[in-house]
């Protein structure tokens, strides 16, 4: 497969879980392991540019794929929108979804550019976030959308 | 975000411009965390490193009759399998809770609930060890359960703690507080009294990341490296080092970056003592790393107070007296994480922001075949549930009088010149302006509007429902004297050191889980000592680097941690000063300070920057005489009293009258935390609080089957909030400043936990009001909302 557009090769256990090939055996510990029944989203990466839980994939299904995590968003030292959008509007506290977060953000803003706030609301909706209570970062998805637009004009209000 | 009382809009662009103090800052956490490069605890890697896993009990009470390994241990990848039997041998199958109760580490008598630790495996990879624990075959010869706290006291009931020398119940503790017989007598001659039963179901914190260590023992060094998920590393240390016997300075704590906490991590767990037996016997680092379901349950639940309360009043609304009857389920052994003296937490502030005439509460506990815990997930000691019952039954109160529920608050609240207050049951309210806080929440929520839209809804047959509660918080343990764990007094060390370049270092005893303490702390530092905060690294989570203190939770980083960091600063200021009155050559009542500098009086052209006087300080040149060389300073902060943050919640929401499903239209929040640091972080935990209220008001329960097997054992059966489950949250503050705080300021991690569950279900209640409903218990799943629409609403327990 490929990992943030570089070649990988390994020989593996047909059982290994994605999350934890990235994991133990690439050391690309950005992507997390939260729950065990596919519903935190905290593990989020995009295989073929679509958003799948790593922990319900096998790493051998990911195999000729190409397989982006949250350590590829950033872009020849650029941050990617979403990724300033989180830190202008405090979309994240402890950090642990944030990479999930980011990686649906991403992909929402790729099909749709300029979303509502429900569908923001809903295409993270798979994913859970204990620290934020999500209206941050709705905001931080609308302000990489902006940012995007080039019409990003206001700031968030104070405190938000 | 509105204001009552606060300094002007700071736009984020010109946060790096911004020299010096509080405001809208971004956070320096989140460059690393956006980039995937935080550290957390399971990303920690290192040579050789083996994994752990852990066998849990299938059942909730069971005696063990024999458990046979040698399949396990027969394993190519396995290392070494350990039993409570062998742990036995060298004295630690059992160690101390934080509530001076002892826990097994393995079991080694019986399990006394579904999932407590029986065995574990070091393996070479974490797969691995899974597969061994299907290889270890343990015979139980089962035993009846008690799972209804309300039977745990029946003469038949097994007993479950016969580990316990001359146990023979299920008694935990009995407390009480307050004064029955002056309380009696208000009842007694009071026009109305109101009496309701309140269940406050168990639920559990769940933070994103679960619990889990690395430890790397070391044999040469003799010294043990334990990364662990603890909101304590000092106090866990320490506790450590009493219970292995190791020296303590030869252990180092590290908590690296946690996903997340809320008090689910303050306990040790039997986990890291198995992780720190396995990396002694087998000589290389172990990981043990929790999955969810062990999670949610075997580690810290919260709540599980079966509560009667009652309220007396005169006829036209003034509250005289609150009483309470507790009954409080503690699980199979008492791991309640609360200051020694105060086996009930803060419960004692029952009386919220009401100026009464007398209070009485009167707490059982009792031992059920559960997981252990109790206080956990932003509870501030057991605030919550206080918080719960009065706002819950000053709503009774209200609909008993056909009052408004605001205006019945606002007729009882503690009034602005009634501070510092003390309350019937021994607290001292430090300050408040409660009805100023709630006129502000009314105004934007536009509260004389809402109601009558709801008068109009309701001729229309829909349920629209506005609920309010207003809360008092007591966060920020200790003082010492009062509060101790396990003999520790509550009390948190700073150290601050100014480079001699003009950079700084401060070290914290108190531990980030996500609210920002390498900003906020830069902020409080930077405000004393005028240098930028980006110029101040703030170290923090590992017990070699830091001074003691006693950990992240109870909202007691700012209120504790908050003033020790200003008040080192100042001492480095004061320190600086004599330094600048040597160099401007004037005496020191001759200097003026305007943050980052010192000037002569007068003449303005005359200073010197800190930057300056740090050079001077480890310079070549004279300093004052008597004055030592270096610019730092270290204290050891202890709280004269609790601070007292407050806030008034206003929700709205609909009930769908055909599925009885609630949806939260509005919440508005307007919380008073005294001065604010860092708007947007106090925004962002305000937010998460009330994402918390809505999970345990609508969705959370740890529910058990007669059984004891859990009903909430994997996040497809324990619901959590989503982005759609909640509201873009309004939020609103007033500022009173804490007299005693150094820089005025109070916590504010748990307050919207504790404050926004009353808000939900009195505004679900008062939706119901056409079906003649006073009370219905949490949480409110369409299916309880549906029971309490057909006149038979029941209890979740």
């Amino acid at each position: 497969m490929t990992v943030n557009d570089a070649e990988v090769t390994r020989e593996i256990e047909g059982r290994l879980l994605l999350v934890h090939f990235l994991r133990d055996h690439l050391g690309l510990t950005g992507t997390h392991w939260g729950c065990d029944t596919s519903n935190c989203g905290t593990c989020v990466v995009w295989m073929d540019g679509e958003p799948v839980k790593s922990c319900t994939v096998l790493a051998a299904m990911a195999g000729g794929h190409e397989v982006r995590t949250v350590e590829g968003l950033e872009q020849d030292g650029q941050l990617d929108p979403v990724q300033q959008g989180f830190m202008q509007c405090h979309g994240l506290q402890c950090g642990f979804c944030t990479p999930g977060m980011l990686m649906t953000a991403r992909a929402l803003l790729d099909r749709n550019p300029n979303p509502t706030e429900q569908e923001i609301r809903e295409a993270i909706s798979g994913q859970i976030c204990r620290c934020t209570g999500y209206a941050t970062i709705v905001r931080s998805v609308q302000w990489a959308a902006a940012e995007e637009a080039g019409t990003r004009t206001t700031i968030p209000a104070e405190g938000a | 975000m509105t204001a009552v009382a606060d300094g002007p809009v700071t736009a984020f662009e010109d946060n790096d411009l911004k020299p010096v103090g509080f405001g809208r800052m971004l956070r320096k956490e989140d460059p690393r965390l956006i980039r995937g490069r935080g550290r957390f605890v399971d990303d920690v890697q290192l040579n050789g490193m083996l994994h752990l896993a852990i066998l849990r009990a299938p059942m909730a009470h069971a005696r063990i009759v024999s458990i046979d390994t040698s399949a396990a241990s027969a394993h190519p990848k396995v290392k070494l399998v350990v039993t409570g039997a062998m742990l036995a041998e060298q004295g630690m199958a059992w160690m101390p809770t934080l509530s001076n109760d002892v826990q097994a580490v393995l079991a080694t008598d019986k399990v006394r609930f579904q999932g407590q630790e029986v065995a574990f495996v070091v393996a070479e990879d974490r797969y691995s060890a899974r597969d061994a624990l299907e290889l270890i075959d343990v015979e139980y010869e089962m035993l009846a359960p008690v799972i209804d706290a309300r039977t745990a006291l029946d003469p038949s009931a097994p007993v479950i703690r016969d580990d316990l020398e001359g146990k023979t119940d299920n008694h935990c503790f009995d407390w009480q507080t307050g004064d029955a017989a002056a309380t009696e007598a208000v009842f007694a001659s009071a026009d109305v009294v109101v009496s309701q039963d309140i269940v406050y179901p168990r639920v559990h914190p769940a933070p994103m990341e679960t619990c889990g260590a690395v430890a790397d023992y070391d044999a040469v060094e003799g010294k043990l490296t334990l990364w662990s998920t603890s909101q304590a590393p000092h106090a866990h240390r320490t506790l450590y080092a009493i219970v292995a016997g190791l020296p303590e300075h030869k252990i180092r704590v590290i908590s690296p970056d946690i996903g997340g906490g809320f008090g689910n991590k303050v306990p040790i767990y039997p986990g890291y003592v198995h992780a720190i037996v396995g990396s002694l016997l087998t000589g290389k680092p172990v990981k043990w790393m929790e999955d969810r379901s062990e999670n949610l349950t075997s580690t810290g639940f919260a709540r599980d107070y079966i509560m009667r309360g009652e309220i007396a009043a005169t006829k036209d609304g003034k509250i005289l007296a609150i009483r309470t009857h507790v009954l409080a389920d503690h699980g199979a052994f008492n791991g309640t994480a609360t200051p020694v003296k105060f086996p009930a937490g803060f419960f004692g502030v029952f009386t919220g922001s009401y100026d009464i005439k007398a209070a009485f509460a009167k707490m059982t506990a009792v031992y059920t075949n559960k997981a252990p815990g109790g206080v956990a997930y932003a509870c501030s000691f057991r605030i919550t549930e206080a918080v719960y019952l009065v706002e819950r039954i000053v709503d009774c109160l209200a609909q008993e009088l056909a009052m408004d529920p605001v205006e019945l608050r606002i007729k009882n609240f503690i009034r602005p010149e009634q501070f510092p207050y003390t309350s019937k049951t021994g607290w001292t309210y430090d300050s408040g302006n409660y009805e100023r806080t709630l006129r502000e929440a009314l105004r934007i929520a536009g509260y004389d509007e809402l109601r009558k839209e709801q008068v109009e809804r309701r001729a229309r047959g829909e349920l629209m429902g506005i609920g309010v509660a207003c809360f008092t918080e007591a966060v920020g343990a200790g003082p010492r004297k009062d509060m101790d764990i396990l003999g520790l007094g509550m009390a948190d060390g700073c150290e601050l050191r100014i480079h001699p370049t003009g950079k700084a270092v401060v070290r914290l005893s108190v531990q980030s889980q996500g609210q920002g303490h390498e900003t906020t702390f830069a902020q409080i530092v930077a405000e004393e000592i005028g240098i930028p905060p980006a110029d101040i690294e703030v170290v923090h989570g590992d017990t070699d680097q830091t001074p003691f203190g006693l950990g992240t939770y109870g909202s007691r980083s700012t209120p504790v941690s908050g003033a020790a960091a200003a008040l080192v600063a100042r001492k480095v200021r004061d320190k600086a000063r004599l330094i600048a009155s040597g160099m401007l050559e004037v005496s020191v009542a001759d200097l003026e300070w305007v943050k980052g500098s010192f000037h002569v009086k007068g003449d303005p052209t005359k200073s010197v920057t800190i930057a300056d006087i740090a050079f001077r300080a480890y310079g070549a040149g004279d300093l004052p005489e008597g004055l030592e060389g270096g610019l730092e300073a270290q204290i050891c902060y202890n709280p004269e009293n609790l601070t007292y943050p407050n806030g008034a919640y206003i929700c709205v929401v609909d009930v769908d009258p055909g599925t009885a499903q609630v949806t939260v239209r509005r919440f508005i929040a307007v919380d008073d935390c005294g001065t604010r640091i860092n708007p947007m972080i106090i925004e962002g935990q305000v937010h998460g609080g009330l994402t918390d209220g809505v999970g345990m008001a609508l969705m959370e329960i740890i529910a058990f089957d007669e059984m004891g097997n859990c009903l909430g054992g994997s996040l497809m059966d324990y619901l959590i909030p989503t982005a759609l489950e909640v509201p873009d949250w309004e939020t609103g503050f007033t500022v009173t400043p804490s007299p005693h705080h150094p820089i005025g300021a109070k916590g504010i991690g748990e307050s919207a936990t504790v404050g926004s569950p009353p808000a939900i279900v009195n505004a679900v209640i008062d939706a119901l009001k056409p079906y003649g409903v006073r009370h219905a218990d949490m949480p409110l799943t369409p299916s309880r909302v549906w029971d309490a629409m057909q006149g038979h609403p029941t209890p979740p327990i």
